[in-house]
């Protein structure tokens, strides 16, 4: 049910494409649809509303009506709004005060305190050296503190000794106690879980935040959380005050929007992500990432500022220097094989592209072979550089050589002369075209008009317009695709 | 994993004899009140007597998805309160009223409690869900339930995986007056759960509840082990689990969709156990979840003690939802 807004936006762009520039109310057309989607991802309402009218107030205006294609401006709007609201700065757990340093962990039962504190225990212990204790302070679940002390010992960090019939806030003095005495860096302190209106065991938190004032409390959240994610999230803040979030459970198929919703509300920033069951399944917050999945859709603009780190700038101008003469060597096609590579492939080049769910599957009936990109490259660099050159001199004993050299078969390196031949045609033609300055503009990421909210293709595919793709076979592209893709032109 | 799979208060009364003269609706309104209060102020305020038009739907048709409902089904249930009223005067307790109505009519064919068909001995459950939706808690409460009714129940630690989770069974198991059946942490759950089978046969046991570790429906490998759980438990009885429970925590939103659709293909699931629905705003997805599957939804948790799993009932829900009195 989530595949919906690459859809959803893709018939809306539809429509804005045929009229070239969007109004205002093409824009309240998008974003009734982007509504949609983010509730659907369970972005909190008050969440989606603000976020909705932000977008508003950019989209309408010049920045859009200046763009080629406006469709992909709203998309890149909405998705810099997102990572702009998750927080565009990455933060981690800090450490950095007076050992031993307290950090409280806190959250709803069942949210994966536990576990995340023995994942963030076991990352600090080893990546920042430190000595760290764990305690639970979760008197109430049965075996909650055994759980703990197990999961220690399997990462290799020491648990405060359990002795029976402790209060939370004992247990709590005790663990600094011990901290202090036995020279810990850091003590996490795993809080029982409670409902956000639980007033006694929140009470009971606040006591031992005042006993101990921890450095960090961090939320541990749930990232299938719906609506209620706002309600837990300020509660928690209010009367505990947090330091930021840890999100469980991202591994799930949920869309995250509970992320954005808690980030927004509290101001408070996303610290850290579970991402599986194991012990070392954590990781650091990317805005742009989860910005991506909440959305659900591909991610033109990373495509284009993947491209342009991937694609070295003075050797994309040395290039189209020599296509506008017409020279295309069998080294310049290995260039772009690499480039094509770097970017993730054929398949990852359609993942970032919204409204490719169609796409990508009529290309698995369409027999791209990923691992032809590579083979392609191979024949190319057991040739000699003369050859590479000039392909003409490529005769059946040279074949051979480049065929056992490459691990390929002779008709592979058939196969690759044509293509390069092709290839070099179709350049020469776009050179005569006044070509150099238009390949250019293609390799800016320019966005050809007319794409359903695609287009914009990168260099790396830029240069390789007509000749149909190395690996493509003589399949082609399936109908549909955008202008600019590198397909096989009719 | 998760940590917790919610927690019970071993307070000496065991939490069984507080409140016993209220009826579970009171507790479940208490428990949905903090989100019902929201949606009573939101409709209140958007009506002390006045005119539905398109603005007054769109707003209350927000404030359904705040309690998780779901755009759809929050589309559907504005849809359905225009097509009678608009442009009518109303007041925010007519709008409660409809809303209420409509949902009961969404949930009363779900409302089904889980019945233990006594022919079949043992009785075998299955519990399944998402890590920390609260399976083990659920168990112990079910437990205790069955116990209460005279059946000999037996428990299967089936989550071989989380640290502790046997633990908490067995503390389930000594509270309740149930033998567990349990194997080294890190044991093969199908492995368990044939053999848990095979000793409650022995001993005539009434019902046997297995725990399975908790686990997220897109991880196809886990979702797969699950699948064997049950094709081994069919080689000794080809009815067998005679239930299988999926397990929700409450605080879910639309991601209960995709739990339910996975595990409903992978397990066979034949019914619900919505989970902490003490907390605040939550439980519209339940009325969502109705409408697509239509599985019966056995009971609902309300709290921490034993006594706070309650059968689910259709009006009663859909009214503390709205914030109606009984």
């Amino acid at each position: 049910m989530f595949d919906g807004l690459s859809e959803r936006l893709g018939s809306v762009f539809d429509k804005l494409r045929k009229r070239g520039a969007l109004s205002e109310s093409d824009v309240d057309a998008a974003l009734r649809e982007v509504r949609v989607a983010l509730l659907e991802a369970d972005v909190a309402l008050p969440v989606v509303k603000q976020f909705i009218e932000k977008v508003r107030v950019r989209a309408v205006g010049s920045e859009v009506i200046k763009s080629v294609t406006p469709g992909q401006m709203v998309v890149k709007i909405v998705n810099d709004t997102l990572v702009e609201t998750l927080g565009s700065d990455s933060q981690k757990v800090s450490v950095s005060a007076t050992a031993p340093v307290p950090i409280l962990m806190v959250g709803l039962q069942g949210g994966g305190k536990t576990t995340t504190t023995a994942k963030l225990a076991k990352r600090i212990a080893e990546k920042e050296r430190k000595k760290v204790l764990m305690a639970s302070l979760d008197v109430t679940r049965p075996a909650a503190r055994e759980q703990l002390k197990m999961l220690g010992e399997q990462v290799g960090v020491d648990t405060l000794p359990i002795v029976p019939n402790e209060s939370a806030l004992t247990i709590a003095k005790r663990a600094m106690t011990v901290g202090r005495l036995q020279g810990y860096d850091v003590v996490f302190l795993d809080t029982a879980g409670r409902t956000s209106i639980d007033e006694a065991l929140m009470s009971e938190v606040r006591a031992i935040r005042d006993q101990v004032k921890p450095h960090e409390t961090l939320l541990v959240a749930d990232a299938l959380t719906g609506q209620d994610a706002v309600t837990t999230a300020t509660n928690f803040d209010e009367r505990v005050g947090l330091t930021g979030i840890v999100l469980t459970r991202i591994d799930g198929d949920s869309r995250g929007g509970a992320a954005l919703s808690m980030r927004a509300i509290t101001g408070k920033p996303i610290k850290a992500l579970g991402v599986g069951e194991k012990v070392d399944e954590i990781e650091d917050f990317h805005p742009d990432r989860l910005a991506n999945r909440i959305l659900g859709m591909g991610d033109v603009v990373s495509l284009v500022e993947r491209a342009a780190e991937t694609i070295k700038e003075d050797e994309a101008e040395r290039m189209a220097a020599r296509m506008a003469k017409g020279q295309f060597t069998l080294d310049d096609m290995a260039t772009q094989l690499r480039q094509m590579r770097q970017l993730g492939g054929l398949g990852g080049i359609l993942g970032m592209l919204p409204g490719v769910g169609k796409i990508q599957k009529a290309l698995a009936g369409a027999n791209v072979d990923e691992k032809m990109f590579s083979r392609q490259e191979a024949i190319i660099t057991s040739m000699t550089k003369a050859e590479r050159k000039n392909p003409q001199v490529m005769n059946a004993s040279r074949k051979r050589r480049v065929a056992s050299g490459s691990g390929t078969q002779v008709q592979d390196i058939n196969r690759l002369l044509k293509q390069h031949m092709e290839m070099s045609k179709m350049m020469k033609k776009v050179g005569k075209m006044g070509g150099g300055k238009a390949m250019m503009g293609m390799m800016g990421g320019g966005m050809p008009p007319g794409g359903p909210g695609g287009g914009g293709l990168p260099g790396g595919m830029g240069g390789l317009p007509g000749g149909g793709l190395p690996g493509m076979g003589g399949g082609g592209l399936p109908p549909g695709l955008p202008p600019g893709f590198p397909g096989k032109r009719k | 994993m998760s940590d917790a799979d919610s927690f019970e208060t071993p307070s000496p009364d065991g939490g069984d004899g507080r409140d016993q003269g209220k009826g579970w609706f009171a507790r479940l309104r208490e428990g949905l009140s903090k989100s019902s209060r929201r949606l009573v102020d939101g409709i209140s305020s958007l009506f002390t007597k006045r005119k539905l038009d398109s603005a007054t739907l769109e707003e209350l048709e927000e404030l359904l998805i705040t309690a998780d409902l779901g755009v759809t089904t929050a589309a559907k249930l504005t849809q359905n309160l225009a097509r009678d009223k608009f442009d009518k005067e109303v007041t925010g307790d007519e709008v409660r009223e409809a809303f209420a109505a409509d949902i009961a009519a969404i949930l009363d064919p779900v409302a089904r409690p889980l019945t233990i068909d006594a022919t079949q001995k043992p009785f075998v459950i299955l519990m399944v869900g998402v890590n920390g939706s609260g399976k083990t808690t659920t168990i112990g409460k079910l437990a205790k339930r069955f116990r209460a009714e005279g059946r000999s129940v037996m428990l299967a630690a089936g989550d071989t995986f989380r640290a502790a989770a046997i633990e908490q069974l067995r503390a389930w198991g000594e509270r309740v007056g149930a033998p567990v059946v349990e194997k080294p942490h890190g044991t093969e759950a199908a492995a368990l759960a044939f053999d848990a089978l095979t000793r409650a046969k022995a001993e005539g046991t009434d019902v046997l509840l297995i725990d399975t570790a908790g686990r997220l429906q897109n991880k196809s490998l886990l979702m797969d082990e699950l699948a064997k759980v049950v094709r081994v438990l069919k080689k000794q009885d080809p009815e067998a689990p005679h239930a299988t429970v999926l397990v929700l925590d409450g605080t879910v939103g639309q991601n209960a969709h995709s739990q339910l659709k996975v595990f409903k293909e992978m397990v066979d699931v034949t019914g619900l156990v919505v989970t902490k629905l003490d907390g605040s705003a939550r439980g519209g997805v339940v009325v969502a979840l109705a409408e697509t599957f239509g599985l019966p939804v056995h009971a609902v948790g309300v709290g921490e003690s034993a006594d706070d799993l309650r059968p689910f009932e259709a009006r009663q829900y859909a009214r503390s939802l709205m914030g109606l009195e009984g």
